[in-house]
């Protein structure tokens, strides 16, 4: 039984079938990765987990609960936190600033709705925002406008606001879309870390080979909205299927 | 001082000496030099300068902070009015109590229609705010003012008559707005060789409670609770995935901009105990849009600049008429004289409205953060000019640590 499971989801969006039969079974503390072709639906599948999107048929569990009908920011107050392609930060706040919302939001490890409610301890949560930047390298910017940083610092910016509210699941859209070569690497350095230091689930959706083989220990490969496989990846990479359905294609 | 840091606090200094010495200020052209036209420190208007800078400063919190553009705002004006005239009617003129149920009203108000509104964002949002203020204005105009049941006195406008029952009003106070028996209109005039300088009782009632909501502001501006709204309007796709329900923060803000104006409504009724509906028309929530625009959007003194500039407008360029522009340019030879005035007469009296048109294109086109930024831009010019060409400022001011 893992973490998120994702039973027989369906969605249509008028005459487009997005997704079929959907199942997939996210272990707990794995890096499970998501693949497919453009089209695939992957997107949708992702904005299904996170309440952007309400499948027409099927269940999907997270810890045993169902998170469909609710608002994505209950979702997010169950432990799921997601990562966007382009990098979704409040750009006209400083870094520090970036920082704090998701720790006012959550305190106490309880999440809280209004910042006007007594802060038990106001020093405390600047202390937890500032050791966040700290591990994420960015103690330096911390009064830069956010707006103005590179998009692999954007990027960073973005994982620790995610992780600073200690998620039980991290979801990643193409985390390393748009980058240049060193960004992407240091990303990879970054997630292997997080995976590893951390008591946290990881789902990517990704389209650079290198960054999914170099993460996943799980991968599930998606085609015209139906899951082709799911495997290990020294089996994903000789899968004929696979190679046929994408690699090959893409090769 | 007061939970500020330094330089809140200078700028809240800086905010109580221009309110406090504002007859001053106002006043600098003797009072029978031909200049004097130009004079606003008369009670009446410096009155209206605070009025609409508190106006201003709380529709700030809402547009500046969470970038929600409300485009009724003036019908919370008018409810603080109406609200307080109707307490002058029936208990007394004392305009503590009056003000007070304005803000309880405006917010009660705002609570209804920004729970409402708010259920959209962007344009439908404003779109929604500008009806239900048309609607209240219609309301006011004429629904709520029939034999059977009059509340607004319809386009009379609410006033006191002699008839009101005003039940705790005694012989011995004034028969106009007061506080505690200190009525409204009492005036010191100061005379000082040419000079005259009006001390007005209800103006320093009015900027006293300026001085307070200014306060409030800035606490609200450097709260948490000022930076989620900024967050709303960074990034509400952001908001939502970090655990946050953006809907009660924009109420909140809503309502406390609500109440701001209601406060103002309620001053208004307080310094001439009249309500009519006009004050809720739409042209009103404009002019509220574009004092905050003009000041600076989401700057703490912007709105009361921009509040004051218009209305300095208003009240001193409208009354140029061709007269006085024949007085001016009586120099030239009569040829040029009448060309001159021809040319400038649109720009004046009337057509001041045109003059504040180009000005307010100029600053958005040259200035989109409005006189704020014009200030700023001004003071680093001087220091760049001081300093010498050695360190040019890079293009990018990035705050040092």
């Amino acid at each position: 039984m893992g973490i998120l499971e994702v039973k027989d989801v369906g969605k249509r969006f008028g005459g487009l079938q997005a997704l079929s039969n959907v199942n997939l079974s996210v272990k707990e503390n794995s890096v499970h990765a998501i693949i497919g072709p453009n089209g695939a639906g992957k997107s949708t599948l992702l904005n299904c987990l996170v309440g952007k999107l309400i499948p027409d048929s099927g269940s999907v569990m997270f810890d045993g609960q169902s998170v469909l009908g609710r608002a994505p920011f209950e979702i997010n107050q169950m432990g799921i936190s997601r990562v966007f392609q382009t990098p979704e930060i409040f750009g006209d706040l400083t870094v520090m600033e970036n920082m704090l919302i998701p720790i006012f939001a959550m305190r106490d490890g309880a999440f809280r709705m209004h910042a006007y409610e007594t802060v038990a301890n106001e020093r405390e949560v600047i202390e937890q925002a500032e050791q966040m930047l700290e591990e994420m390298n960015m103690a330096d910017k911390r009064h830069m406008h956010s707006a103005a940083l590179s998009r692999g610092d954007k990027r960073r910016l973005e994982i620790g606001m995610c992780l600073s509210q200690k998620p039980r699941l991290l979801l990643l859209d193409e985390p390393t879309a748009g980058m240049a070569r060193a960004d992407t690497n240091n990303t990879i350095d970054l997630l292997k870390q997080i995976s590893e230091e951390r008591d946290i689930t990881i789902a990517i959706i990704e389209h650079d080979m290198h960054v999914v083989f170099s993460l996943a220990n799980r991968i599930t490969v998606l085609a015209q909205g139906t899951p082709l496989v799911e495997d290990d990846p020294q089996n994903i990479r000789g899968n004929p299927k696979v190679r046929e359905a994408y690699l090959g294609e893409s090769a | 001082m007061l939970g500020l840091d330094k330089k809140d606090t200078t700028l809240l200094i800086i905010v109580a000496l221009l309110t406090l010495l504002a007859p001053f200020l106002l006043n600098p052209f003797p009072s029978d030099s031909a200049m004097a036209q130009f004079n606003a420190g008369y009670p009446d208007l410096m009155q209206r300068f605070v009025i609409f800078g508190i106006f201003a400063v709380g529709f700030n919190i809402l547009f500046g902070l969470t970038g929600y553009l409300s485009f009724g705002h003036a019908a919370f004006l008018g409810i603080g009015s109406y609200s307080a005239v109707w307490m002058f009617k029936l208990f007394s003129y004392n305009v503590i109590p009056a003000i007070a149920l304005s803000v309880i009203m405006a917010g009660l108000f705002s609570l209804l229609i920004g729970f409402i509104s708010l259920r959209r964002s962007g344009i439908y949002f404003s779109i929604l705010t500008l009806a239900f203020a048309q609607m209240s204005f219609a309301l006011a105009y004429s629904v709520l003012s029939n034999p059977k049941f009059n509340l607004t006195n319809g386009e009379t406008g609410l006033q006191v008559y002699a008839d009101d029952p005003q039940m705790f009003h005694r012989d011995g106070l004034p028969d106009l707005p007061h506080l505690f028996g200190l009525s409204m209109r009492s005036t010191y005039t100061l005379d000082m060789g040419a000079w005259s300088f009006d001390f007005n009782a209800g103006y320093y009632l009015c900027a006293v409670i300026m001085m307070i909501v200014f306060y409030l502001a800035i606490r609200i501006f450097r709260s948490p609770f000022g930076m989620m709204l900024r967050a709303v309007k960074s990034n509400q796709q952001r908001m939502n995935y970090t655990g946050l329900n953006s809907r009660p923060y924009t109420l909140a803000a809503f309502v406390i901009s609500g109440m701001y104006a209601g406060l103002a409504g309620g001053l208004m009724a307080a310094m001439d105990p009249l309500a009519g509906a006009e004050r809720m028309q739409w042209t009103a929530s404009g002019e509220v849009v574009l004092m905050t625009i003009l000041g600076g959007t989401g700057t703490l003194i912007g709105p009361v600049l921009g509040a004051g500039f218009i209305k300095y407008f208003e009240n001193i360029f409208s009354k140029i008429n061709d007269s006085v522009l024949h007085g001016w340019f009586a120099f030239l030879p009569d040829g040029m004289e009448d060309f001159v005035v021809a040319v400038l007469h649109p720009f004046v009296g009337k057509g001041w409205h045109l003059t504040l048109g180009i000005l307010f294109m100029l600053v958005v086109i040259f200035l989109p953060g409005g006189l704020v930024e014009g200030g700023t831009r001004l003071r680093n010019w001087f220091r760049g000019k001081r300093s010498g060409a050695d360190d040019k400022p890079s293009g990018k001011t990035e705050p040092a640590e």
